[in-house]
């Protein structure tokens, strides 16, 4: 055998094999979302059916004045899709820790974990692998929006990209830093409605926050207070191709947080350790 | 009181002893210990893999064998010992220790909606390999293993022999120094068994790979092999598994091993 062995290489990694890495775990999360045809579906149904019914429902009820960065009356479907397109990332921000529980508890995990490259860029590769999907559905849902006419200026089609990976980055850090604090599986769903509906509910993806205002001053400082607020403001304003700076501090800084939390946090043999290893194994 | 250890770690005959020191070992484990809460699981385990041999860690279930693979490949922290690969501390140079590394865990670890080359491919990446490289060397791993024809099946119309050469082939991707097979041929019919036993004998023939082979089944085990007996969490014997039989005055190695585990009259062992 005259292969050339790992003993036989320099040590350390260069740049050309760390983008080798992660074009690797972002193909392969590319590859399962394509495999995984009901996940693509139910990611778009969801936001559809708030779109075309709820959206279509509330339209007379909830009117909504002229706010930035809209110079017009809209329709309320207009003033919502940046809502439903944070909603898609945040589903799949909360969908993509989930099945790192379930790679965890099948060992699937392990995979990953013993690649000779750092830790935690391995956790951001699978950060960015799953930003990445989630911005493809948001696009999917922006293709069939504007046969609903939902038409955001071109430019906003372009502009927003770095608003959704960012967003997106957040959001699935927030997954990972939730799923490291949980051991089981079964554990999660509880976790999914006690943030996926808060996070959503409490922000301005449905009612503009000068509304909520009106209606409750406390509220109003959560929904302020929430980071989901944030994403979804970045969004809108980078759909009309405008930047709320705000917004973008906001995110941006939670971003960080949460994805020091879940590299700090995350732990491989969380689930494993206590009753020793999975399945059997001794 | 349990029987003494026949153990014998400063003599050279037994075979589990590298005259270039633990540096240059593939696997150099030294006094590893490891608790779930109260429980300990290994207590102060150590013993080497030398390059070029073959080296099986034989224990009942719950003997600690898992535990160990899951310390050497850093899923679980190290709560006290050393443990080097080809000279590397996992603990201080863990890049360079895991890159040397290929590892066949106890459960299946493949992607089952991926196919046989994208497996190999994402494991490529992993291991920063690029692409074309990858494809190259999974194309060469596949045919050596006798999956060739199965380049683009979806890895769950595998069979279970399939899977597990897969991962074995998966494992010999990035060329490495010492693989760790976890209860390989669990769940498999004798002829497949046999083949990747076969297999892997023949990786440490030709490539001088150090092989760490864990185990609870006797038969995979022969006369001339380096072995490790691991019995609730503590090494009872290591050396040359004739070595082992020799000294413990009986017939073969399944006598040795009842011997050794037997707990003496009147101790904890033996309390219902």
């Amino acid at each position: 055998m005259s292969a050339v062995t790992a003993h036989d290489r320099p040590a350390g990694f260069s740049f050309a094999q760390y983008l080798t890495c992660m074009n690797g775990i972002v193909w392969r999360e590319g590859l399962r979302f394509v495999h995984q045809r009901e996940r693509f579906i139910s990611a778009l149904v969801r936001p559809l059916v708030w779109l075309f019914i709820f959206a279509a429902g509330f339209r007379q009820v909830l009117g909504i004045s002229i706010i930035p960065p809209y110079e017009t009356y809209i329709l309320y479907e207009v003033y919502i899709t940046p809502g439903l397109m944070a909603m898609i990332q945040l589903f799949n921000g909360m969908q993509s820790s989930l099945s790192m529980v379930y790679d965890r508890e099948m060992g699937n995990m392990r995979t990953l974990l013993v690649s000779p490259l750092p830790r935690w860029y391995l956790l951001f590769c699978k950060l960015l692998a799953g930003a990445a999907v989630s911005v493809l559905q948001v696009y999917a849902f922006l293709l069939i929006a504007w046969f609903w006419d939902i038409e955001p200026p071109p430019i906003g089609y372009l502009a927003v990209l770095p608003a959704l990976a960012l967003s997106g980055l957040m959001l699935g850090a927030l997954g990972m830093l939730i799923s490291s604090g949980i051991k089981q599986l079964e554990n999660f769903a509880g976790v999914m409605n006690f943030v996926i509906f808060p996070m959503f509910f409490a922000s301005s993806a449905l009612y503009p926050l000068w509304r909520v205002q009106e209606g409750s001053p406390m509220l109003y400082y959560v929904c302020l207070f929430n980071p989901f607020t944030h994403a979804v403001e970045l969004v809108r304003f980078a759909l009309y191709g405008k930047m709320n700076w705000v917004s973008l501090a906001v995110v941006g800084g939670c971003t960080a947080a949460f994805m020091i939390g879940a590299m700090f946090a995350y732990d491989p043999s969380r689930g494993l350790s206590r009753r020793g290893p999975a399945g059997g194994e001794t | 009181m349990r029987k003494p250890d026949i153990s014998i770690h400063d003599d050279k005959t037994d075979g589990l002893h590298d005259p270039s020191g633990p540096e240059a070992a593939a696997l150099a484990i030294e006094g590893v210990s490891h608790s779930y809460g109260p429980r300990k699981a290994l207590d102060n385990v150590g013993f080497t893999v030398r390059s070029g041999s073959f080296t099986a860690l034989l224990g009942l279930n719950g003997a600690g064998k898992s535990t160990l693979f899951s310390i050497i490949t850093r899923l679980f922290g190290m709560q006290a010992g050393r443990i080097r690969i080809l000279g590397h501390d996992i603990q201080r140079e863990p890049g360079e220790a895991l890159r040397h590394m290929g590892v066949v865990f106890q459960p299946r670890t493949l992607d089952l909606d991926l196919s046989v080359t994208q497996n190999l491919l994402y494991h490529a990446a992993l291991h920063g390999i690029h692409r074309r490289e990858a494809r190259i060397r999974s194309d060469e791993v596949l045919s050596r293993i006798g999956l060739a024809d199965r380049l683009g099946s979806k890895v769950r119309d595998l069979s279970g022999g399939q899977m597990r050469r897969l991962e074995i082939a998966r494992a010999l991707l990035h060329r490495p120094r010492l693989l760790l097979l976890d209860e390989a041929t669990v769940g498999l019919d004798v002829k497949a068994r046999a083949e990747i036993l076969g297999h892997v004998r023949r990786l440490v023939t030709a490539q001088g790979i150090g092989v760490l082979w864990a185990t609870h089944l006797f038969d995979e085990i022969e006369p001339d092999d380096d072995l490790v007996i691991l019995h609730q969490g503590r090494i009872l014997a290591k050396g040359k598994v004739g070595c082992i039989v020799a000294k413990a005055k009986v017939r073969d190695l399944n006598s040795a091993f009842v011997q050794l585990t037997e707990p003496a009259p009147g101790s904890e062992d033996t309390v219902p």
